[in-house]
């Protein structure tokens, strides 16, 4: 039994294979619809979620299948002091397949653990995010046609954001990748990536707070809000939080083929403005989450993609 | 210093100086009420100063712990006066409940009877991290 923990539990080759089985569905959408006939999957969701929860939920109903779960701590016996390990082995009773985000680390892989499903982690606390990896990667793959020999800038809460982990790990399977980390000092990429992956991998790697300067180098800007969930005192959060804002200006420095990302939600890193750029592939992103989710959903449920 | 030989037990030799009481707490050895020699700054041909242990009893030992503790230490199974084997200990690849993590955001904080696991992610410098949320150990001295 599979399950989809960590991206870097996966080879470059498993990924690519979802991604090429996610481009099958875009192609014909409609050919999958009965996939998951009779299927169900759990969603749950312990902490806030929008985008995820309904993109899972979405790619399940897609594919045919049906949807169980609760979208908040509150709804769930963890209220009443339950284990996450018992709450999983209960849910795997009457699920099929298991998407969990959670706030605590590891949560995910403890569920995989216990649980007599596929598990999909969904996010675990400041972690890792690994099906958002796989929609990042799709997004760079279908707007710039491959995923080497990019300049990859990481803009925002490079400390906290699971989602910039996660794809850094992926892209060290790929080569010449070069990553420009755009953040305050407090806020940048931890050193166990710096001194594990980046360095394993021999990727070139600057670190800078100037903004400016790095959009003009960039194929690619991930851009990152600064989460708030994340901090322990709301202080730091506020003194941080409006440190590095994209807008039409800062636009205007990054080439016409460049691509500006964003896991969302977005605060106000990204001014609204920028919405209507070409270049401003994070509403694309958005649906290509759904697609790579129901070819994950396939995969770990098995069934022909 | 004249101490009698081990009869079946076990020795563990090149304890790194200073750290045999350590040691002597984590194997919960005063728990024994066999013969138990604890011998500190023995002269050491490699490093100076080494400490000894000697336990006269066929005791369990959690190797994994103890290469965790003192990779340097030598494990001398003793019987009948004769050691008939020898481990030398490294830094195992795994901890399990040996150490936990300090990472508040780890759900080995908040979940009740879960193992707490570390790997060797880098054994030149030692570091572990917890299989769990990955933050490094920052408790090991050398």
């Amino acid at each position: 039994m599979e399950h989809f923990i960590d991206i870097k539990d996966h080879s470059k080759d498993e990924i690519q294979q979802i991604l090429d089985a996610a481009m099958r569905v875009i192609e014909n959408p409609r050919g999958y619809s009965e996939a998951a006939k009779g299927k169900i999957l759990a969603t749950l969701f312990f902490e806030p979620s929008t985008r995820t929860r309904l993109s899972f939920e979405s790619a399940m109903l897609s594919l045919g299948g049906s949807v169980l779960g609760f979208s908040e701590s509150a709804s769930s016996s963890a209220a009443k002091g339950e284990s996450l390990a018992d709450t999983i082995k209960t849910v795997a009773c009457y699920a099929d397949l298991i998407a969990m985000r959670h706030p605590k680390e590891g949560a995910a892989l403890l569920a995989a653990g216990v649980a007599e499903v596929p598990v999909i982690n969904a996010g675990d606390g400041g972690h890792a995010h690994p099906t958002q990896t796989l929609t990042d990667l799709l997004t760079i793959q279908r707007e710039k046609g491959r995923l080497d020999n990019l300049t990859v800038g990481l803009c925002g809460d490079l400390k906290f954001g699971r989602t910039v982990h996660s794809l850094v790990e992926a892209l060290s399977h790929h080569s010449g990748i070069r990553i420009v980390a755009i953040s305050p000092q407090e806020l940048r990429v931890p050193e166990y990536l710096k001194s594990g992956v980046i360095a394993k991998h021999h990727m070139p790697f600057l670190d800078t707070d100037q903004m400016e300067d790095a959009l003009a180098t960039v194929d690619v800007l991930y851009m990152t809000r600064v989460q708030r969930e994340r901090f322990f005192n709301e202080e730091d959060y506020v003194r941080l939080k409006d440190r590095f804002i994209l807008d039409t200006a800062k636009m205007r420095l990054m080439e016409e083929d460049a691509i500006v990302l964003h896991p969302l939600p977005r605060v106000n890193e990204i001014s609204v403005k920028v919405d209507a750029d070409p270049r401003a592939a994070y509403f694309r992103q958005v649906k290509n989450g759904k697609y790579v989710r129901m070819a994950l959903i396939m995969k770990l449920l098995e069934l022909a993609g | 210093m004249n101490i009698d030989g081990v009869k079946n037990g076990i020795v563990l030799d090149h304890i790194t100086a200073g750290r045999a009481m350590e040691i002597y707490r984590h194997l919960d050895l005063d728990d024994l009420d066999c013969c138990v020699a604890i011998i500190k700054n023995v002269e050491s041909k490699k490093k100076g100063k080494k400490d000894i242990l000697k336990v006269d009893a066929e005791i369990d030992i959690d190797l994994d712990m103890l290469g965790f503790l003192d990779p340097n230490i030598t494990v001398n199974i003793i019987k009948n006066e004769q050691r008939i084997e020898k481990k030398q200990l490294a830094l195992p690849q795994l901890l399990r409940n040996v150490i936990t993590c300090s990472n508040p955001r780890c759900i080995t904080g908040v979940e009740q009877e879960i193992d707490h696991i570390f790997e060797l992610s880098d054994p030149e410098a030692g570091v572990y991290r917890c299989s769990y949320c990955e933050t490094a150990y920052e408790g090991r001295n050398g």
